[in-house]
């Protein structure tokens, strides 16, 4: 099983929920993977502390012009979408950041001039933790494109154990791009304007992509109750509640997880995996 | 004219109050909110929209099922695995590069324009606000980003504002780069906890990768005060203007259930702390 655990506004508490999850399955023996999907600002390593085995450097293919074979027939400026390849005055000049390796320019090119290389846009990196398969990625500073790396990071997804996503902030292209194809989804929130606003998005978001979800709402007992009622007119399952626990936070602060702080939230986490285990099942039962 | 945009790296570290609270404080400003996939700072600000214009960027790739022979190539010719086995376009895994359409020998595909945004002129107590709304599961948030920020200063120029104040998006991809290129300065907003360090440091080699002044600013400091430290140190060894430090204080959450910026809602420490950090701010802005 897939789960997916994303919200609309950041610093909801995707990251605690993700680990502990995964934590609390490890303990009880189960394989379990850990795919942290938030590339540009990957934070799970801080509280698995995972032994790192393998590194990859993950590319996107951009072209390269052999000038030797170039006629300057623009064909290629033509058929790029993105202007990452210009024609000017019979000469050819490519702008690799804003390639998105779609590869028209290379399959259109009538002489055969146009190759590809790799350009390096993060890595993979692969190890364990107490357990739990680790898999992150890390996008290059500077680097704008994030969702062929989350790609590469979900290529390790191994769909034999579960498999839990830690997927970025927002609604766009990297979400959609970490959380499609997941069973389920857990969209964290809080209890305030913001968190409400962006759990709506966020509840758009996975209907578009006909994830069944459910909501965690996190510092439950700050703010106000309109994020429950939110949930209730919707339909939307309330899977667990976290109140704010300043030992949580202080926990939090030095990279440690929920389950050793209060020991007694192992409970929860189990309670959450079944619960989480009967809405993928509700979905198999109604498709 | 002056443009401070507000990063973090870290989501929900407090950028949109502490902007939110900036508008409040600043004089002759236009604010844009740059998060344009999960925007929230017209939350505080309660707009009245003036203008508001659709935003249209990327596009999609539609076969024909009249002409479509099933042949196969836009399968094999598409990277993004977006053709299914009867030949139908997921709008979502398409990237819009059209390879598809050039190949197909029936010409039986085309590229179709998405509407993939809306974005807003408004007015607010604190002055004028851009700001957008990318479509659910859109693209292209750069472009958006980008065009918030002229409309801003299109705004400032047209009725002589000098500062944009603008509001970003978490993470260092696509839509923080469009948000901070070309800016006067960045301040970014972390908090004393190992994520929040470290996604600091991150967007920090971001704005230096792009030569942009850093400002920083420690919220919720008191939760963890050697962590607090260890980012000084860090602003002291960087050269970064630390500009200060926000203790935690659950009235910034009220003023924000009331709709309020958290100056206007309290006279208490995190207001005074924010008016000695816009003051701050005022002087190193006028360095820069």
């Amino acid at each position: 099983m897939i789960i997916a655990i994303a919200s609309g506004k950041g610093g909801t508490g995707k990251t605690t929920m993700a680990t502990n999850l995964a934590m609390s399955l490890a303990r009880r023996n189960q394989a379990v993977q850990l795919l942290d999907c938030d590339v540009e600002e990957p934070n799970c390593h801080l509280f698995l502390r995972p032994q790192i085995e393998t590194t990859e450097a993950v590319g996107l293919p951009v072209p390269r012009v052999d000038e030797q074979k170039c006629t300057g027939c623009g064909q290629c400026a033509r058929i790029c979408q993105f202007s990452a390849i210009a024609c000017v005055k019979k000469k050819v000049l490519v702008f690799p950041e804003l390639c998105h390796g779609c590869g028209g320019c290379v399959r259109v090119c009538p002489e055969g001039a146009i190759t590809e290389v790799d350009r390096e846009i993060g890595v993979v990196e692969t190890g364990r933790a107490d357990g739990i398969e680790f898999i992150h990625g890390r996008l290059r500073i500077g680097e704008a494109m994030s969702p062929p790396l989350i790609r590469a990071v979900k290529a390790k997804i191994d769909s034999t154990g579960t498999s839990i996503i830690d997927a970025p902030p927002g609604t766009s292209c990297p979400v959609i791009e970490a959380t499609r194809d997941s069973d389920v989804c857990l969209l964290v929130t809080e209890p305030t304007p913001f968190g409400l606003n962006d759990l709506k998005l966020a509840v758009g978001m996975v209907r578009t992509l006909g994830i069944p979800h459910g909501v965690i709402i996190n510092r439950a007992d700050v703010g106000d109750r309109k994020v429950i009622d939110y949930c209730r007119s919707e339909g939307i399952e309330i899977l667990m509640e976290i109140p704010d626990d300043r030992r949580i936070a202080r926990g939090y602060s030095r990279g440690e997880l929920i389950v050793d702080v209060v020991p007694e939230y192992e409970q929860q986490f189990q309670r959450l995996t079944e619960k989480i285990e009967a809405l993928a099942a509700a979905e198999e039962v109604s498709t | 004219m002056k443009e401070l945009v507000i990063i973090s790296g870290k989501g929900g570290t407090g950028k949109t109050s502490i902007v939110g609270s900036f508008a409040a404080l600043a004089r002759n400003q236009v604010m844009a909110d740059c998060d344009v996939d999960a925007a929230d700072l017209h939350l505080l600000l309660e707009p009245r929209i003036r203008e508001h214009e659709e935003f249209f960027s990327s596009q999609s790739a539609v076969i024909d099922p009249e002409r479509c022979t099933g042949c196969g190539t836009c399968r094999e010719v598409c990277r993004y695995g977006a053709v299914s086995e009867d030949f139908v376009i997921d709008p979502i895994a398409c990237e819009g590069c059209g390879v598809c359409v050039h190949f197909c020998p029936q010409e039986a595909i085309e590229l179709r324009e998405n509407r993939s945004g809306e974005w807003f002129i408004s007015e607010t107590r604190f002055g004028p606000l851009v700001h957008a709304r990318l479509g659910i599961a859109e693209e292209n948030s750069g472009k958006l980003v980008a065009l918030v920020r002229e409309k801003a200063k299109e705004v400032a120029r047209q009725e002589g504002r000098d500062l944009i104040l603008v509001d970003g998006a978490p993470g260092i991809g696509c839509p923080v780069i469009s948000s901070i290129t070309g800016a006067t300065a960045v301040m970014v907003v972390t908090e004393p906890t190992l994520s929040g360090i470290h996604d600091m440091k991150r967007v920090v080699d971001l704005a230096g990768y792009f030569h942009i002044p850093v400002f920083v600013c420690i919220n919720k400091f008191d939760l963890n005060q050697e962590l607090t430290a260890q980012v000084e140190t860090y602003c002291r060894e960087r050269d970064l203007k630390l500009t200060g430090k926000i203790p935690y204080d659950p009235v910034v959450t009220k003023a924000m259930v009331q709709g309020r910026t958290v100056v206007e809602y309290s006279s208490g420490r995190v207001t005074r702390e924010i008016e000695t950090m816009w003051r701050r701010i005022g002087y190193h802005l006028a360095e820069v």
